[in-house]
């Protein structure tokens, strides 16, 4: 697994793999674990993942914003049960200056949310659970993923 | 005359999908020539597909198909719920 952890995520291995001598900007996004969704108390969620083409997709994406800025990405997702205040997700961007590297780091976020084929369950105080359906409060066809043709 | 050949076709299921089918792996049989719409009707055919929607991401190794290409009997299919990853 290069891009899923089941392990804590921790950014400064990420940081030390996209630093170089030629670039002066460090952008990081973390998407950490938040106690509550749609008015609910939320208080665990479980992330699973379609795993090799989670791992494939996350692949494209950073050669996508690598082709497209000149920046260095690293990634990692969690999968598996995380508690209020755990990191799901991080990203590292490296580039020479910080408008390529907010610009990259955003890029592999949204692109990431849409299109890698991974899952949350939460888990709320009442101790019910759900899956998260982002798509279902428009009740849209979900059209994440491009078709390759 | 000959029989039309039929083959099956394992479709992996995650998340709210796999729970609606009460299973993460099914297998439906497809007609020679059979496509991944086959596929997609075959699972909501199945007893707790009905509540599947009609139109679903698939996968098949790990790259998107469309509902009108082919299906072989060695293709690795997944319907994917909407990603909610982040």
């Amino acid at each position: 697994m290069q891009y899923l952890a089941s392990e804590p995520l921790n950014l400064e291995p990420l940081i030390g793999s996209v630093l170089s001598p030629e670039r002066g900007a460090v952008a990081t996004f973390l998407g950490v674990v938040r106690n509550h969704h749609a008015g609910r108390a939320v208080v665990e969620l479980t992330y699973e993942a379609y795993g090799p083409m989670a791992e494939a997709e996350c692949g494209r994406i950073l050669g996508e914003a690598e082709s497209r800025w000149p920046v260095r990405v690293a990634l990692q997702h969690r999968i598996g049960i995380l508690g209020v205040g755990d990191c799901a997700v991080a990203i590292a961007v490296a580039g020479g200056h910080r408008a390529e590297a907010f610009e990259a780091c955003r890029y592999v976020i949204e692109e990431l949310k849409s299109r890698v084929p991974i899952w949350k369950r939460e888990r709320y105080a009442d101790g019910s659970e759900a899956w998260v359906d982002p798509t279902a409060a428009g009740g849209t066809v979900p059209t994440g993923i491009r078709v390759s043709e | 005359m000959t029989e039309r050949a039929v083959f099956p076709v394992q479709v992996r299921l995650f998340a709210r999908y796999a729970e609606l089918l009460g299973s993460s792996e099914v297998t439906v049989r497809l007609p020679a020539g059979g496509t991944v719409a086959d596929v997609v009707h075959g699972v909501r055919a199945l007893p707790g597909g009905g509540a599947l929607p009609e139109r679903m991401l698939v996968a098949r190794g790990v790259e998107q198909v469309r509902y009108d290409q082919a299906v072989s009997a060695d293709d690795e299919l997944a319907l994917l719920p909407p990603m909610s990853g982040g």
